[in-house]
């Protein structure tokens, strides 16, 4: 089928600001948009750049604004978004190249929560942690997360407020403090509970709609919320 | 720019992570990764990290290392296997020990599943070993490790491609060079020890598992710097890659009770290996599966795939130990696992070959294991060879785990003792000149249709089955291909963030990828593990019992030869 995908371009070594061009190419409908965006940049414009790896929605790197709704290029079929495709950058963050955009600041915002297992006892010797399959469930769903951005960059409240944490960062914290081998919930919920942390949640759902990995993540963030209020782990 | 470390460690996937933790904590270390770390290959890894923890039923390492020893069809190093499963254990509690949220048994103990391959008292039924994170262990430990490295504060260098590996005139490897794709700045970083942790080269076949930055450029530097490659003819197909696409659905879903059926919705396997029927290992399976195919069993209008059955588990069982692969087959084929059976076919998964190395991870240069001291490999990138020719489900998380570790240990040792060798006056100048040139050449060939023609050709001619006549025409086509490349053009001239370069840089390593496997698979007149000579279809323990070194050299590759370390167990005809 012929498709019409116009993509927001920017290159700083040539331009002052973001422009949009479009380009018409024959894609098979069960094509996923990462393979237009590679039909355009290897045969059409080599200087189309973007940031893709695996391809099957695992490693997190082609999060971009498609028609307007947050996505994993790789994730999305062509016959499931049509044949006038918009691909942006996605927004919150300082674009480096068309739809290449500087992910420190997510990146330190991961680090912020302490994204690691904290127990202080001597682990035992020749044996795992027990941990109940019950505990374990209860970070199932938040350990899925693959820190593309989708999550955090579709909230309204991180494209106006620098300090906010973001949804990705809560749930990176939530994965370890409702992890029941961890002693560092404590410290990771004084961040939380911080002005920059999990207040600043307005419960608007962009962050669970936006999610590839079906992460429900506002009910994260509420159960983070709840934790802070009533003091329970 | 000039760096200096006491180790560097390129790659940010399981083994050079878990080397990296054994490093950061004393000496200075920097881990240079072409992407960021969570979104390495290891990440993709599904089904699980085998390890004889028996935790729900019997079992011994010897048992693992016998799987991983036939597995490999005999040629595995029976050193290196040991090591590997008794390792295995310890690199699982300590992996848990660090917080990777396994799934649990009633009792609260890492739970285990069957894989292909694995059996209990040498080959009598298949075994629970592999300890899994749902059908995302990959995942889990990637990010883990990740953690760890975040925890430790360690150096990283992302989206640093590697264009070079120093080594000087005495033989001493002191460091790398490398292109800072952000801004398309050359940056040198000098040290005592470098540890290789690059990963695979999948992209070189047109239907892979592999991501798109699995293009080999470890493997492909060293070879450019005289270091041998070995056994690089054995290329892993995985059974069930999504049809057409070869996105991977793990053998866990066999594992789990998942039967492959052809047209007539026989379960085929059963006829081939009644023992361990859908669970034999998977050089074998992918074979009968194109046999299936071949013979007009296949399925769909061109019959050309095969049925994964998943349609009989227990309710729930997909979706709460097999979730991403449903969510796979829901979003690229838009059919619903539970009822409907998945078209798949074989994929283009691992490389048992790859840079030499010794059981502490040290890179060897030749027939009698020469070290080439400051040198280490570990994981994909590496050939220990602990698969022989062909690896087991769930021992490349084990291998990268277990060796990215004692490359890591050793390498933390050798820098204690070691000098920092002085560079050259010019330590970038290949690099220099290699970008320059792809950069400046306003006309000639574009790389996509260089990539192509070699991945289509792979894989018709080099992937299952292969014959002297079909790969001789691949070797042909490669050398013509080679030439094109000599007259590639890159349509972005730009510094920053130079997509297009990076991708004819990652075309240059995966062309010699492809030649190192062609050059084995032409040499090696035998079938073995997923060496499959169709002109030579027996296994030949008298002439080939023995591991091939493809050294580059300006008259074409040339070959030698590395005897297989025995120890345990004799070489026998593989039946299951």
């Amino acid at each position: 089928m012929q498709v019409t995908v116009k993509i927001q371009r920017f290159n700083p070594e040539v331009d002052t600001k973001p422009h949009y061009e479009t380009y018409t190419i024959e894609q098979q409908p069960t094509d996923r948009v990462l393979d237009a965006l590679n039909t355009i940049k290897w045969y059409t414009d080599a200087t189309l750049t973007y940031r893709r790896s695996c391809a099957h929605g695992v490693c997190g790197s082609d999060a971009m604004r498609i028609n307007g709704r947050n996505r994993l290029a790789c994730k999305l079929l062509i016959q499931d978004v049509g044949a006038n495709i918009t691909v942006e950058p996605i927004m919150g963050f300082r674009v480096i190249k068309d739809l290449v955009v500087d992910m420190e600041p997510f990146f330190a915002g991961y680090r912020a929560v302490k994204p690691f297992l904290i127990n202080n006892e001597q682990a035992p010797a020749g044996r795992e942690r027990y941990q109940s399959a019950e505990d374990r469930e209860r970070i199932d769903d938040t350990s899925k997360c693959i820190m593309c951005a989708c999550c955090t960059t579709a909230c309204p409240i991180t494209w106006t407020n620098q300090d906010f944490i973001g949804p990705a960062a809560i749930v990176q914290a939530h994965r370890f403090i409702y992890d029941s081998r961890d002693q560092g919930a404590e410290q990771r919920l004084q961040i939380m509970n911080d002005k920059s942390g999990v207040w600043r949640c307005r419960t608007i759902f962009n962050c669970t709609d936006a999610c590839p990995r079906d992460i429900k993540i506002t009910r994260a963030i509420e159960q983070v919320k709840r934790t802070l209020l009533y003091e329970r782990v | 720019m000039y760096h200096r470390y006491d180790a560097l460690v390129i790659g940010a996937g399981g083994a050079g992570l878990m080397a990296a933790a054994q490093l950061s904590n004393v000496c200075s270390t920097a881990v240079i990764s072409k992407l960021y770390p969570p979104r390495s290959h290891t990440g993709a890894a599904q089904g699980g990290i085998g390890a004889a923890l028996g935790n729900v039923e019997e079992d011994h390492w010897i048992w693992h290392m016998f799987d991983t020893v036939k597995g490999g069809d005999y040629l595995t190093d029976q050193d290196a296997a040991e090591v590997l499963a008794r390792e295995a254990i310890d690199a699982v509690l300590e992996l848990e020990h660090m917080g990777l949220p396994f799934n649990r048994t009633p009792d609260g103990k890492i739970d285990q599943r069957r894989f292909g391959g694995h059996s209990r008292n040498f080959g009598e039924a298949p075994v629970r070993r592999a300890c899994y994170s749902a059908d995302r262990t990959g995942h889990m430990i990637l990010y883990t490790l990740y953690q760890q490295g975040i925890k430790n504060d360690v150096e990283f260098y992302d989206e640093f491609m590697m264009l070079d590996l120093l080594i000087t005139d005495d033989g001493i490897c002191n460091g790398i060079v490398a292109l800072n794709v952000a801004d398309g700045e050359i940056h040198v970083f000098h040290a005592k020890a470098v540890i290789l942790a690059t990963g695979g080269f999948g992209r070189v076949f047109k239907i892979t598992s592999n991501a798109m930055a699995a293009t080999g450029d470890g493997v492909a530097v060293a070879f450019r710097r005289g270091i041998p490659l070995e056994d690089m003819e054995f290329y892993q197909f995985h059974p069930t890659g999504i049809n057409k696409l070869g996105i991977l659905l793990t053998e866990g879903a066999r594992g789990e009770g998942g039967i492959l059926r052809n047209v007539n919705g026989e379960r085929f396997m059963e006829r081939y290996t009644p023992t361990m029927k859908d669970l034999a290992p998977r050089d074998i399976v992918s074979r009968y599966i194109w046999q299936e195919i071949r013979e007009g069993r296949g399925i769909g209008p061109d019959k050309d795939y095969i049925h994964l059955d998943l349609t009989h588990l227990p309710p729930g069982a997909l979706e709460e130990k097999l979730p991403d692969i449903t969510d796979f087959v829901r979003t690229y084929l838009g059919i619903d696992p539970v009822t409907q059976p998945i078209p798949i076919q074989p994929t283009a998964h691992y490389a048992m070959g790859g840079v030499p190395t010794d059981i502490d991870g040290r890179v060897t240069l030749d027939e009698s294991n020469t070290v080439l001291p400051g040198l280490y490999a570990a994981g994909e990138v590496a050939c220990v060879s602990v698969h022989g020719a062909n690896r087991l489900g769930t021992n490349s998380l084990v291998d990268l785990v277990v060796f990215g570790r004692r490359a890591g240990k050793h390498a933390a040792e050798f820098i204690k003792t070691a000098d920092l060798a002085p560079l050259p006056a010019e330590p970038d100048f290949r690099a220099k000149a290699e970008i320059s040139n792809l950069l400046e050449r306003t006309k000639g060939e574009n790389a996509a249709d260089i990539r192509a023609t070699m991945q289509a050709e792979m894989m018709d001619k080099a992937s299952v089955f292969r014959t002297g006549e079909g790969l001789e025409q691949v070797r042909g086509t490669l050398r013509e291909l080679r030439d094109a490349y000599a007259n590639v053009t890159v349509g972005d001239k730009g510094k920053i963030h130079n997509m297009a370069l990076v991708e004819a840089l990652e075309l240059g390593y995966m062309l010699d990828c492809a030649e190192a496997v062609v050059e084995g698979a032409v040499t090696r007149t035998e079938s073995r593990g997923a060496h499959m000579r169709e002109d030579y279809p027996d296994r030949d323990d008298q002439n080939w019992l023995k591991h091939t070194l493809a050294y580059r050299t300006s008259g074409g590759i040339q070959m030698k030869y590395k005897p297989v370390v025995l120890t345990r167990f004799e070489p026998k005809e593989r039946k299951y």
